[in-house]
């Protein structure tokens, strides 16, 4: 954890003192086994989870560790009084294979310090690490070598490129870690270069490139080694807005191509709906909602959630599923069960009468009108 | 977080309040005990206040000698004796050092002595002045080429090149070996905490002790020669690649380190293929301080046998042949500047994809390597038919030293009264009197005085270490001699701040004055200490007041440098609410910059203060009587533990003097709110 952070934890400290009575409501609310756990929506088949944690802590101070032995969940008083810093706390999270699951939270929540223990970067004081079964947190130091070696791969927000190597270089280097040939991690690193769109700049230097390009190096060095599960720490937050929103797309674009099991960190609520599977919702170091996109904005968990969702275009969110009527009916082209409002609301809004609604067999399971498409559009809470 | 920053402000106030009347009594004592403290002990009959006697002294110094004797005479680590283990590194040393001898000044020899041989010559001047000219356009351009070539023709045409080979070849094995010790230590204090905590009071006191203390010592082990020079300078500019290293290494972005942990380097491909890399452009900076430094230590070395540039000088102010002296010493500056240039350059340069370009071929790629390679050829077989080639001929060499004795002649005939005058003056009104005062005070008071102050601004640890150091100096019989130091270095130091903070002030305020006073600092800073001495003892001959005038030039830089940042680095927003509020420029100066700028130009002082110690013990090749002059005839005499002993009292005087100072500067910027509130 960089001082930059700690200093942003101390900070979050004083505050959440203040607070103490509102998280702790929220403690009761959500016990600590259960909180992470959603119920996969509809239409999701159970996937067994590729990276996943159980209750897992960081705390940074002296005698953490004996804190959590002799009482496995403390308060955050109990924390405080220590004069520990509470990063992570009791987090539980399964990331299951092929998903984008996005952890939000703002500056200072935890969201780098628990992605950081996901990848034991950082060694959790407490809790299970489980990745493809096996526990991480027993794996010895070559072990750990060997996964980040073969299996992670991490983007960084601020590109982390070493400044005296050109783009290939950059992008071989973790081959060329690994022990891989010359001609072999050549081939392998123009891939991905020609990949993520740098053709041409493989002899540039970082410094040579804008924040864009070096982020696309960045995302190229991390899939030169085909990962298995991509960390990508809050990657396009160094960006400016309209970069970011073309780094968002092809980001979308090379994982439709790749499909990775993906951990991806950002403080962007809207950033965290465009993309995201799942998101999981951080704040002082507990995760408080884990839910699709859809789930969030139509049922916030705590009013720290709802203020999130409050600004998101729910149209572009919400789904017609959401807001159909169950009874079949309508007429003309059926429109998709899984579409946005947005996606569908200008066909919806020109037809004289309700349109039926279909799932993903092509079977008609309902109907929507323009009422309930306009409900959505202004605010008006018809769906829940 | 506030509520704690204002109560350390109350309980800062509380301490200080009392202060000014606490700190004005006891200059008062002093001031009345150093005038009436030899009355006092002759009326108490207690002789001891002003003398330490001798009877109460601890023979440290003879102790460290017999020790060392047994080290170099008996000791042994059971496979081999100690002197086989100095012996060994001598051979360790001394053989690149042939080489690279071999290489540029003497060529490959067989035979010894006069009927030695030449087998190969060495490189011709104009290869190594190609090579210098190639160096120079690969770290930046033309213009630096040009400079680096231009300085070796100097050496060539001035005569200088037979030494200036001599010397460089002694950099040249000097540095690398300076540059990978400083880093293997350097990473040794990254990765271990505490190997960083032990070795940096090491390094503090090693930066401190003059060199000379330590000389002595090597000459004990390694004998009289280049190698034992060798040592010497490595050691000399070792410690702050030590520093740098460790910084350049800790300031590595924490997500690049976290990059190399994901791509899954371990802990050896970490350190090599990350972080030193990384860290590339602040080792070099570290480069060029060594290169720095062992320049610094040619004069010096040359006391324990280094030939070259620095012998010149040395043998010729023992001569008191000021020309040759002033030559030898201006080629050392040229040296120095070419070096100093071509490796800063080297840390700025980053490298564009067009060299780095996979598509350009081997030979494009490598152009400059070649054409020196070809030069070197070409020099070397033309050097055959015309040695013109081979050497700078001796027939078209220049010589200004007869223009520096009829300069030097001139100003004593025509300048002498003027000179004596403000020299008497200083001598009389200024320099004296300090004297007079310092070496007054009873030494038990003087420690009484230094702990005091360690306690005022930092409590009992300050305070105890304060007590400790001082009473070291007394009980190894050195107070008088420590006290001319103080004396010397505190008059020095106050010139130098008196002309280097205005100068500061002005270089800060209008850019074109700073442009100047930065170019001017700069070379002052480039020339090794010896070369301050000849003009002044030119002008001034030898004595106290010659002494500390080099002692000025030397330390005014870090006066002019501190102050000129700290007025500069003012957040721009006070200046602008101190113009609104309607401020003359003057009030702007004296309300705003000057108050916060004042713990950075604590600072400088701070620096002032050690430069000036570290030339305080050159300047007793001049004639002083102080502890410099204590460890030149432990020098002279080959007294290791004599040696020493002065050595560490110089560095415990710039050690109190540091932590004094540094404490207060930190005090001040806390009670700007420059800096936490915890203490």
């Amino acid at each position: 954890m960089d001082g930059e952070e700690r200093e942003a934890l101390e900070k979050l400290d004083s505050v959440t003192a203040s607070r103490a009575g509102a998280s702790d409501s929220l403690g009761s609310r959500f016990p600590p086994l259960r909180r992470g756990i959603a119920a996969p929506p509809e239409g999701f088949a159970p996937v067994s989870a590729k990276l996943s944690c159980r209750n897992l802590w960081k705390l940074f101070g002296a005698e953490a560790e004996a804190l959590l032995r002799a009482d496995p969940s403390p308060s955050p008083e109990e924390i405080r009084e220590r004069g520990l810093i509470a990063a992570v706390r009791a987090a539980d999270l399964e990331i299951r294979e092929g998903e984008i699951f996005v952890i939000m939270g703002l500056s200072g929540s935890g969201k780098s310090t628990l992605v950081r223990c996901l990848s034991r970067l950082i060694e959790p004081t407490a809790g299970a690490l489980l990745f493809e079964g096996r526990d991480l947190r027993t794996a010895t130091e070559r072990e750990m070598i060997d996964i980040r070696r073969y299996k992670f791969g991490m983007v960084f927000q601020h590109f982390a490129l070493l400044p005296h190597l050109t783009v290939l270089q950059n992008v071989e280097f973790p081959l060329d870690i690994q022990g891989e040939k010359k001609a072999k991690r050549r081939e392998r690193a123009r891939q991905v270069i020609d990949l993520v769109g740098l053709k041409g700049r493989e002899s540039y230097y970082p410094r040579e490139l804008s924040g864009g390009q070096q982020q696309r190096v960045g995302i190229a060095r991390s899939l030169a080694v085909e990962p298995e599960v991509w960390f990508l720490d809050e990657p396009f937050s160094a960006l400016d807005p309209l970069i970011r929103r073309e780094m968002q797309d092809e980001f979308l674009r090379l994982q439709a191509i790749l499909k990775k099991t993906i951990v991806f960190i950002t403080h962007d609520f809207d950033e965290a709906i465009r993309l995201a599977d799942r998101i999981a919702i951080m704040k002082d170091g507990a995760i408080i909602q884990v839910d699709t996109p859809e789930g969030l904005v139509r049922a916030p968990a705590t009013d720290y959630v709802a203020e999130f969702t409050r600004h998101i275009p729910r149209d572009k969110v919400l789904t017609v599923g959401a807001v159909m009527a169950a009874a079949a009916g309508g007429e003309g082209e059926p429109v998709a069960r899984a579409s946005t409002i947005a996606e569908v609301a200008e066909r919806v809004i020109d037809a004289e009468m309700p349109v039926p609604v279909a799932d993903e067999d092509g079977r008609i399971v309902g109907s929507v009108d323009r009422a309930a498409i306009i409900d959505v559009m202004i605010g008006r809470g018809r769906e829940q | 977080m506030t509520a704690v920053a204002a109560a350390s402000r109350e309980a800062g106030h509380r301490w200080v309040a009392p202060v000014p009347a606490f700190w004005f009594a006891v200059l008062i004592v002093t001031v009345l005990l150093s005038n009436y403290g030899r009355d006092l002990s002759k009326a108490w009959d207690a002789r001891w206040m002003v003398r330490y006697p001798s009877g109460w002294k601890l023979p440290i110094a003879s102790e460290i000698s017999a020790a060392m004797k047994w080290l170099v005479e008996e000791a042994s680590f059971g496979l081999f004796t100690f002197r086989e283990m100095t012996r060994g590194i001598a051979w360790a040393i001394e053989v690149p050092y042939d080489l690279a001898l071999a290489l540029l000044s003497t060529g490959l020899m067989q035979g010894l002595g006069s009927d030695a041989v030449q087998l190969v010559p060495p490189l011709s001047w104009i290869a190594v002045t190609l090579g210098v000219v190639a160096l120079g356009h690969y770290a930046r351009d033309w213009r630096l080429a040009a400079l680096a070539g231009g300085a070796f023709v100097y050496l060539a045409v001035f005569g200088q090149w037979d030494s200036a080979m001599v010397t460089l070849a002694s950099i040249a094995i000097a540095v690398p070996i300076g540059v990978a010790g400083g880093l293997l230590l350097g990473i040794a204090a990254y990765r271990a905490p505490w190997f960083e905590r032990a070795i940096m009071p090491v390094l503090d006191l090693m930066q401190t002790i003059p060199i000379f203390a330590y000389l002595v010592p090597i000459l004990f082990l390694f004998g009289f020669g280049p190698v034992s020079a060798l040592v010497a300078t490595i050691i000399y500019a070792m410690p702050p690649m030590v520093r740098i290293a460790t910084l350049s290494l800790k300031g590595v972005d924490p997500e690049i380190v976290d990059f190399g942990v994901m791509a899954g380097c371990t802990p050896r491909q970490m350190m090599w293929r990350v972080l030193v890399p990384a860290a590339g452009p602040g080792l070099m900076v570290g480069v060029n301080q060594v290169i720095m430094l062992s320049l610094n230590m040619v004069i010096i070395a040359s006391m324990i046998g280094a030939g070259g540039l620095g012998y010149d000088v040395l043998a010729s102010l023992r001569r008191l042949d000021i020309g040759a002296g002033l030559e030898a010493g201006i080629a050392i500056v040229v040296l120095a500047i070419a070096l100093d240039r071509i490796s800063q350059a080297l840390a700025a340069r980053r490298p564009d994809h067009r060299e780095s370009g996979a598509e350009a071929g081997l030979i494009a790629r490598h152009r400059r390597l070649l054409i020196v390679i070809a030069a070197i050829l070409g020099a070397f077989l033309l050097g055959r038919l015309a040695p013109v080639f081979q050497a700078y001929p001796d027939a078209y060499t220049v010589t200004t030293a007869a223009f520096w004795e009829s300069l030097v002649a001139w100003l004593n005939v025509n300048l002498f009264d003027t000179l004596e005058a403000i020299k008497t003056a200083l001598l009389t009104w200024f320099l004296l009197p300090i004297k007079r005062f310092l070496l007054g005070i009873p030494w038990p008071w003087g420690i009484v005085v230094v702990t005091l102050a360690g306690w005022h601004f930092g409590r009992w640890k300050l305070a105890l270490l304060c007590a400790s150091l001082a009473g070291f100096i007394a009980v190894t019989g050195l107070w008088p001699k420590a006290m001319t130091t103080v004396y010397l270095c505190g008059a020095s130091v106050i010139i130098a701040s008196a002309i280097g903070i205005p100068l500061g002030i002005w270089a800060a305020l209008s850019q074109r004055a700073g442009k100047v006073i930065g170019v001017v600092i700069d070379t002052l800073q480039t020339l090794p200490s010896f070369v301050y001495l000849i003009p002044v003892v030119m002008l001034f001959r030898v004595g106290d007041f010659t002494a500390m005038i080099a002692v000025v030039l030397y330390a005014l830089a870090p006066a002019i440098r501190y102050t000129a940042h700290g007025i500069r680095s003012v957040d721009g927003q006070l200046i602008e609410a101190g113009i609104v509020s309607g401020c003359t420029p003057r009030q702007l100066l004296t309300r705003i910059r000057l108050p916060l700028a004042f713990p950075e130009i604590l600072l400088g002082i701070n620096q002032t203060i050690m430069l000036a110690l570290s030339m305080l013990v050159i300047t007793a090749l001049v004639g002083t009587r102080d502890l410099g002059q204590e460890v030149y005839i432990a020098l002279t005499k080959a007294d290791t533990g004599r040696g020493l002993v002065a050595g560490l009292a110089v560095a415990f005087i710039a050690i109190i003097a540091d932590r004094l100072i540094s404490a207060s500067a930190r005090a001040a910027r806390r009670r700007y709110g420059l800096e936490g509130g915890h203490g």
